[in-house]
This record gives structure tokens, C-alpha cells and sequence, in this order.
């Protein structure tokens, strides 16, 4: 019987493409939206995820997310690395400064200050240069994208030359960095150099980054840091986490994007809903004579769940296709950030089956109370 | 197959409509019934009830030696499943589906396979005359040809009473002809009941017995020509 369910589905192609339409509206806009969401999200967290090795981020008590410098005195790295399971611990220069470039405008640049000697934090893909170079004199490496967005259209050169804080900054590698939320070029140099870059101020140490010794667990020497300095200690895991937090909560971006998400939803089981039902509507003699020949309610309503549910699994696979295409030309384009982790797969999912079944309540109605005497007339 | 003092309302005060007014009727198995009368007397309504699709107001109803009326629902729904063929004057096909599986429906209510049950289809089209027409969809099909198809789907599991209502009223006279020629030849068997409802006075011929209906009565039974002829 799901057979001539299935049969009375894709019998009239034209109507069947009209029905899955509107899931697939729905899916796409679900899909696509909460993906571009989950890459938003994931820019925020990008500064954090880049710092590889150090588990450990100790900061200001009331700092809210990775963007929120709250600098502390320089002596504070000394009193983290006097807590017992810490292994080492080093400075990490975090803000952002205005350059000025040889062409006599002004740019807002990220500027990362990374440990002098053991230059914790610098970049993974070096592109051109080395990241030993940024121990010569008035050395930066500066990332990719942010080059391409400063001198766009010009070939990638080593030896360029710009001011920040009327000091003298030469370019000696150029690396590959994640996105980033405010989307400023990322420009990394030495803690002692940083300091010198940035604006004058009493206090310049953004965080301190931190290992835990073999055998301990990062969270426990966490909590110790906490309870020792008063300062507030996180692993990279907790950090993330307390940003995206902040970002969810204070921020109007889920909103917006739940509103989206909300819409699609909507009209995707309306466009279904009606669809659907009209479907139902012009096959009702069908069911009506199905019903005469002896196909029971319970059939009937196994009929038509199957009918939605088909119509739920092609449509939730072509939205959530095109969806993902659509991220696929977007990264070509390095414009939008879109991330589809199975997450958004799985509420795309459960989603489209809200739709599908909200979408069949009134032709279910619709079939059941049909009467099977409807066949007799003409 | 017995009803006694069946009546049926449709609507309820003002717009009441009897459509049965107490229809006493006996229909041995093995005979071809005809119900005939004008437009709008209640033939539709008596085979419905007959064929448990619709519920008497008021009377007895017993078909096959079972009390239609004290059936459940889920009783009846395998009861017409089980014992009843039907055969519309719109033919209600599924536009959808070949001649074959068209004619195969009922076997598939019934749970059978769907190979098996197409197969058996095909061997009852056959005998219809549409064995070179299996894969056609019915918009492929002429009227005539439709109503064949729909008449092996009401004998393709072998229904102890089929019901037919108005089955050559979209037909042409040559169409009307073989289709009733066909009811006649195929399905008319022992331990099986026929009822054709119609008022078309061409197949009149093909009757046992014809049940003239008036105004929701049943005014006159008499033998048919096809009985008188083969007697
Ligand atoms: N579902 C219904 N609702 C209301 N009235 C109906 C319904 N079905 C039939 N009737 C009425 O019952 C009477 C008999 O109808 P019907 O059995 O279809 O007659 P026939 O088949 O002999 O033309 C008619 O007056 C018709 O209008
Ligand atoms: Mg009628």
C-alpha cells in the first residue's frame, strides 16, 4: 500500500515538484541561515582556536570574551608562573591599533603580541617567510587575507613597510590565519615589540598563556591559578565556550538569524501545508475508493504520513544540497563565513519533519473522515 | 443477501431527504440482479448499503449471512475487503498506475505481494480481453478499455457479491454492450451475487431478475429476459 502511496505521489510530476518546493524552500533557508550563524559564531572564537599548544588562558577577572582586553601589570605572569602544576607560562599581547601605511593612509590592524623567546602563539601557515624572522628588528608577519585587503591586486612581497604608533613595522612573513570577527588584517610580532606598537598605557598584558605540568589536568591548575592570583583561568575548551556565551547572549545575532530561521519555517510549511493538502483534495476519490475496496483508516493514515515523509526526505536533501553548494561558492569568494556542522544538519532535519507532519494534519484529517460512498457519485 | 423495511435519510429537519422509503429485497447468490429506475430514486443508495459503504436509518440489512448493520466499522471495512467487488460508473481508477496494478489493488489491500498480485491481475485482464494492455495507464485507455480494467479489479480476489453501479452509462452502446456481455459472461458464477445498478434500457437483456425502483421503493421484481431466455 506505501507502494501506491508512493505511486499516487510522483504520478502527476508537476504537482509532486510543487510539494517538495516548499520544503525545499524551507530546508535552504534553515540550512543556509543557521550555517552562515555557526560561522559567525566560529569567527568569534577564531583568536582562541589559532593559539595552538597552551591550554591555559589566564586573564582579568571580569573579561567576557576574547575581544574584551582587559589588560593586567606585566608582574602578573610571575605570580601564574609560581603556582604549582603550571609547567611554563608566557605573555600574549592582544589589541587592536591603527597603521599607517607608506601610501600615507591608515588601517586598523589586530596586533598579536607573542612571547619573545619562545614565540608561543605565532602563526601555523607560513605562507611566505619564516617565523624566526620575527626576531630581526622591527619584524611583523601579517596574514593573508589582511595583505590582500590592504594592497589588493598587488603579488604577495616580503620587506613592505608601515608605521604603528609612529614606529617602523617591516614585513617578514605572511601566514594564513582564521577569519575573524571584526575582520581587521592580523598582524603578529614579538610581546616587547608589541608594546612598543600599541598606544601607551599603564597596563599592556593581555593574557597569559599557560601549560599545566604532566599529570595534571588544565582545569584543575585553573582553578589553582584562580585561587592563588585572583585572576581568572580558563582552558582554551572554557574560553570558547564563555565567548560564544557572550556573543549568544548580548548580542542581537541569534535573534536575527532565529527570525530567519523562523520565517523559513513558516512559510515552508505553509507552501507544504497547502500544497500538500490540495494534493490530498484532487486524490480524495482515490482514497475514497481505496477506502470502498477495504483499506483501512489506520492504511490510510500510514499512506499519507509515507506521502509526507517522502516529500520531507527529498526536500530536506535538496535544500540541505543547495544549502551546502551555496557555502561552496561562498568560500570560493572568502566573503561570508559559513560553517555547516551535523548540528545544523540535524535541526535542519527534525525541522523539515515538523514541517512535513504539521503540513499533512489537515489532509490526514481530510482522508479519514472522507466517506468511502464518495465513489458512488459521479 | 436480505434487507427488510431498509430506509435511509440524508440531512437532518428541513432539509431532510428520504432516499429509501422501506426496501424489502432477496438476491440469491449465482444470479445477475438488475436495479433500475429513474434518476434519483435511491438505486445508489440501496447498493451502498448494500455493499456496507453507508449505514440504513432504519431496517435489517444481511449480507452473506452477516448482520451488516450490528458490524463494526473495522468489521465492515474487511467485510467489503473480503466479499465485495465494485465496479463505478466513473471507473476510479489510479491515474497513476498501470492497467495491471490497477486491477491488482484489491489484492494488495489484501496484503499479498505485489509481483503475485499484479501477475494474478494480468490473468484476469486476460480474460477480459486486455492482455496486450497490462503497462498501460488508464489516459491511455480508451472508456471501454477503462471499465474493463475496472471490472478485474472488482473479480481479481474473487468477491462474493459484486456491485455495479451505472457501469455503461459513460459508455458508448457497442462498449455497454461487451462490458455488460463481459459482467455477464465472467462474473456472473455460482456462490457469487451481481447487482447492476442502471437506467440504461439497452442492457435490460442482460438481466435474471429486475428490480424496478420508485421513489426510494422497490415497486416491481420480475424475471429478466436473460432468465426467460435460458430457461
Ligand atoms: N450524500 C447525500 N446527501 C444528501 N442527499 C443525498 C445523498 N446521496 C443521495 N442523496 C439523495 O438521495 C436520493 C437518492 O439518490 P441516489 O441513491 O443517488 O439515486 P439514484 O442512484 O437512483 O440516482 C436523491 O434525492 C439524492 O439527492
Ligand atoms: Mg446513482
Amino acid at each position: 500500500m506505501l507502494w501506491i502511496a508512493w505511486k499516487m505521489l510522483i504520478g502527476n510530476r508537476a504537482k509532486y515538484l510543487g510539494i517538495v518546493f516548499g520544503v525545499v524552500f524551507a530546508a535552504l533557508l534553515i540550512a543556509q541561515q543557521a550555517s552562515i550563524f555557526c560561522g559567525l559564531m566560529l569567527l568569534t572564537i577564531s583568536q582562541i582556536r589559532d593559539v595552538q599548544g597552551p591550554d591555559i588562558w589566564v586573564m582579568d577577572r571580569n573579561v567576557q570574551y576574547v575581544d574584551d582586553i582587559k589588560p593586567l601589570a606585566d608582574t602578573e605572569l610571575f605570580r601564574v608562573k609560581g603556582v604549582p602544576g603550571v609547567e611554563w607560562a608566557v605573555r600574549f599581547y592582544k589589541g587592536i591599533v591603527r597603521a599607517r601605511l607608506e601610501e600615507g593612509s591608515y588601517e586598523q590592524m589586530i596586533l598579536l603580541g607573542i612571547d619573545d623567546d619562545t614565540l608561543v602563539g605565532a602563526p601555523e601557515g607560513v605562507l611566505l617567510g619564516s617565523v624566526a624572522d620575527l626576531r630581526k628588528p622591527d619584524a611583523v608577519i601579517i596574514d593573508k587575507v589582511g595583505y590582500q585587503k590592504i594592497w589588493p591586486g598587488e603579488p604577495l612581497r616580503l620587506g613592505r613597510v608601515f608605521e604603528m604608533n609612529d614606529r617602523r613595522a617591516v614585513i617578514v612573513g605572511i601566514a594564513t590565519a582564521s577569519k575573524t570577527f571584526q575582520s581587521f588584517p592580523i598582524v603578529y610580532t614579538r610581546y616587547s615589540q608589541a608594546v612598543l606598537f600599541a598606544p601607551r598605557e599603564r597596563k599592556v598584558l593581555s593574557f597569559v598563556l599557560a601549560e599545566a605540568a604532566p599529570g595534571e589536568t588544565a582545569a584543575a591548575v585553573c582553578r589553582r591559578i584562580e585561587e592563588q592570583t585572583g585572576l581568572q583561568a580558563l582552558t582554551q575548551r572554557q574560553f570558547v565556550w564563555k565567548t560564544l556565551r557572550h556573543y549568544l547572549a548580548k548580542t542581537g545575532i541569534p535573534i536575527n538569524f532565529g527570525i530567519t530561521v523562523l520565517l523559513g519555517f513558516l512559510v515552508g510549511t505553509a507552501i507544504a501545508g497547502q500544497t500538500f493538502y490540495l494534493f490530498t483534495v484532487e486524490n480524495i476519490r482515490q482514497f475514497g475508493a481505496l477506502k470502498a475496496m477495504g483499506t483501512g483508516n489506520w492504511t490510510i493514515l500510514g499512506m499519507v504520513l509515507f506521502q509526507a515523509l517522502q516529500v520531507g526526505i527529498v526536500g530536506y536533501g535538496v535544500g540541505v544540497g543547495f544549502a551546502a553548494l551555496f557555502g561552496l561558492a561562498t568560500k570560493s569568494f572568502g566573503r561570508l563565513s559559513f560553517f555547516m556542522p551535523w548540528q545544523v544538519l540535524a535541526i535542519t532535519g527534525v525541522a523539515v519533519l515538523l514541517i512535513v507532519l504539521l503540513a499533512s494534519l489537515l489532509s490526514i484529517r481530510k482522508v479519514l473522515v472522507v466517506d468511502p460512498a464518495i465513489v458512488f457519485r459521479g | 443477501m436480505r434487507c427488510r423495511g431498509v430506509t435511509k435519510d440524508f440531512g437532518t429537519g428541513g432539509s431532510l431527504t428520504r432516499a429509501l422509503r422501506g426496501v424489502d429485497l432477496d438476491v440469491p447468490s449465482g444470479e445477475l440482479l438488475m436495479l433500475v429506475g429513474p434518476s434519483g430514486c435511491g438505486k445508489t443508495t440501496l447498493v451502498s448499503i448494500l455493499a456496507g459503504t453507508l449505514e440504513p436509518t432504519a431496517g435489517d440489512v444481511t449480507v452473506l449471512g452477516q448482520d451488516l448493520v450490528a458490524m463494526s466499522n473495522g468489521r465492515k471495512v474487511r467485510f467489503r475487503r473480503e466479499n465485495v467487488g465494485f465496479v463505478f460508473q466513473a471507473f476510479n481508477l489510479l491515474p497513476a498506475l498501470t492497467a495491471a496494478e490497477n486491477a491488482a489493488v484489491p489484492l494488495l489491500i489484501a496484503g499479498w505481494g505485489r509481483h503475485a498480485a499484479i501477475e494474478a491481475a494480468g490473468a484476469v485482464l486476460d480474460e477480459l480481453g486486455l492482455g496486450d494492455r497490462l503497462a498501460s495507464l488508464p489516459s491511455e485507455l480508451s472508456g471501454g478499455q477503462q471499465q474493463r480494467v475496472a471490472i478485474a479489479r472488482a473479480l481479481v480476489h474473487g468477491p462474493r457479491l459484486l456491485v455495479c453501479d451505472e457501469p455503461t452509462s459513460a459508455l458508448d452502446a457497442e462498449n455497454g454492450r461487451i462490458t455488460m456481455e463481459l459482467i455477464q459472461r465472467i462474473a456472473v458464477q455460482p456462490g457469487r451475487a451481481v447487482i447492476v445498478v442502471t437506467h440504461d434500457a439497452r442492457v435490460y437483456a442482460f438481466a435474471d431478475r429486475i428490480a424496478s425502483m420508485e421513489d426510494g421503493r422497490i415497486d416491481s421484481l420480475t424475471a429478466g429476459p436473460h432468465a426467460a431466455g435460458s430457461a
